[in-house]
């Protein structure tokens, strides 16, 4: 029998849609020209980035598409609205951010840089399912706060954090709100004026776009320091020659996406509904990390007890089976996911975790799958397992 | 990143189980490294007959305790001593520089289940294991093992 291949890792990236696909071909070997020429093939492409850009504005309800900037991905709109932010309110004495502690690392490394550079990091703490308290928020702020920047989902939890409450604050008191909404960009409905954000980031690849093209909104009269210096590019604020076929792939993506949004997220929530509760009812020890309600539709997340995750990747994988884990050996680092961490687990049940998120390919038989796999190698990893032995040891002598 | 061997070592891991009467047991590593091995050994004669294993950690972890089980077995007490992480990463084709503690773990496993032995017979023992390593960098002792001999 030939190893099926069950890709279950959609929050890490998505493949390109074959409409989107086909959007993009043109400006690779025919409009191939500089968006920046004055000639037919130039003025093309002009056209056609100018298009994306109107249509990303709708998208998310920006007031203009003037308000829409494109970036080479979600890290740069990130590090661009941060460090932007706060760079051009330095001079008026602006010296303080305030974050989250599960915040995706494109924002908790931009923050850790620029602590190191002499600005005030506030990391919120968070609760065990991941949420972000607005009352938090509005603690934090102090007189020289610049920039509160929230995620609107989580990446590896799903959590969506309740945005417009931190976007009143925020309003309220006059300091910038900058949103990641990476992961949510094609799965929930953003409207940019109704949650009251100033700057909000999104990345082609997690929505059936191509790789290595984001966007950052930019509400009208916010100010941001360049992060890109060069030519006159995105009017003069990040230069750069643009990626047309990536932009206009970006923007179908996007278009497609929000056109099938009630029908996408209404599949893959009933898959991942199913995979969590056969899962949980028939593996015993096994615990899900972040909430039920307001969660990512396609995300499911999983700790199995006295397992480590890098070896259950790779059991899944041996059948075919494309996922990923917070524990430290599958990230690279000694230490498992912050996120994790940040939510109250212990680094053991942290190292057991498993992320699994949906999309628009999976099926019914590929939960029934998943879920037989996953029973067979919890176990065999268990059998293997000095914790689980001196678990049943404990249980047996009470 | 792993190499085709240790990838055999943890699909097909050997000497996985425990040795109920065992006359030596080690465990080594905590949870909060993400790595725990167990290695239970059967001596006779001052020689190793049976070696098993139990783990708690990733590929490379359980590769590393399969491999190690697999060169001690049939040795003395003094050549199973002599088994370096090194020859335990050589013997596997080389692990990658992330993983590295995983095979100083494994010459630990050994040199604790040894010392257990030596314990519980009365034997004098001129190497003491000290219990955690300081590979995961918990009980802050970073400095004891050079994390650049991999691949
Ligand atoms: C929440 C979040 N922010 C930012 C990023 C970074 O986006 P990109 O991969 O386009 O740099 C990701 C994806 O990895 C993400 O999930």
């Amino acid at each position: 029998m030939e190893k099926p291949v069950i890709y279950l890792d959609h929050a890490a990236t998505t493949y390109v849609k074959p409409e989107v696909f086909e959007a993009m071909k043109p400006y690779f070997i025919e409009q191939y020209g500089n968006a920046s020429s004055l000639y037919d093939v130039g003025r093309a492409s002009r056209k056609a980035v100018e298009e994306a850009r109107a249509a990303i504005a709708r998208c998310i309800g920006a007031a203009e598409p003037g308000e829409i900037y494109f970036t080479g991905s979600g890290t740069e709109a990130d590090n661009w609205a941060i460090k932007g932010a706060v760079y051009a309110a330095r001079k008026k004495g602006g010296k303080h951010i305030i974050t989250s502690a599960i915040e995706h690392p494109a924002v908790m490394e931009t923050c850790k840089f620029l602590k190191k550079e002499g600005f005030d990091v506030t990391f919120l703490p968070v609760d065990s399912e991941g949420f972000v308290n607005p009352e938090d928020v509005e603690k934090a702020i102090r007189p020289d706060t610049v920039i509160v920047s929230i995620m609107y989902a989580n990446n590896e939890i799903g959590t969506i954090q309740p945005i417009k409450a931190i976007g009143e604050i925020t309003r309220k008191h006059g300091v910038l709100f900058h949103c990641d909404a990476v992961q949510a960009a094609g799965t929930i409905p953003i409207d940019v004026r109704d949650l009251g954000m100033d700057l909000l980031s999104i990345s082609s690849h997690k929505f059936y776009g191509p790789k290595g093209v984001g966007a950052l909104y930019i509400r009208k009269g916010v100010r941001l320091e360049n992060l890109i210096h060069g030519g006159h590019q995105e009017r003069g604020k990040r230069a750069g020659t643009e990626n047309v076929a990536g932009i206009v792939g970006m923007a179908k993506a996007l278009e497609l996406a929000i056109a099938n949004m009630e029908q996408y997220t209404d599949k893959i929530s009933k898959l991942r509904d199913k995979a969590r509760d056969l899962i949980l009812s028939r593996i015993p020890y096994v615990r899900l990390n972040g909430p039920v309600e307001n969660r990512l539709p396609g995300n499911l997340n999983l700790s199995f007890q006295f397992i480590e995750g890098e070896s259950l990747l790779l059991l899944l994988d041996m059948k075919g089976i494309k996922a990923s884990s917070g524990s430290a050996c599958s990230s690279g680092s000694l230490d498992p996911s912050h996120v994790l961490m940040a939510i109250g687990l212990t680094h053991e049940i942290a190292h057991g975790s498993l992320r699994l998120s949906f999309g628009e390919h999976n099926t019914e038989a590929d939960v029934d799958y998943l879920v037989d796999a996953l029973e067979e190698i919890v176990a065999r990893l268990r059998s293997m397992s000095p914790l689980y032995e001196d678990f049943v040891k404990a249980n047996k002598q009470t | 990143m792993y190499s085709e061997k240790v990838m055999d070592h943890f699909m097909n891991p050997r000497n996985v189980g425990e040795i109920e009467d065992a006359d030596g047991v080690g465990q080594v590593g905590n949870a909060k490294c993400g790595d725990i091995m167990k290695m239970y050994l059967k001596i006779e004669d001052g020689v190793i007959v049976d070696a098993k294993f139990k783990t708690f950690g990733c590929g490379a972890a359980v590769a590393t305790s399969s491999m190690a089980t697999e060169l001690i077995k049939g040795k003395t007490i003094k050549e199973a001593e002599m088994i370096t992480n090194k020859a335990v990463m050589e013997a596997l084709d080389g692990l990658p520089p992330a993983k590295v503690h995983c095979s100083v773990l494994a010459e630990e496993a050994i040199a604790a289940a040894l010392q257990d032995y030596r314990a519980r017979h009365g034997l004098d023992s001129d190497s003491t294991y000290e219990g955690c390593s300081g590979c995961c960098g918990g009980c802050g002792r970073l400095d004891q093992h050079d994390e650049n001999n991999g691949e």
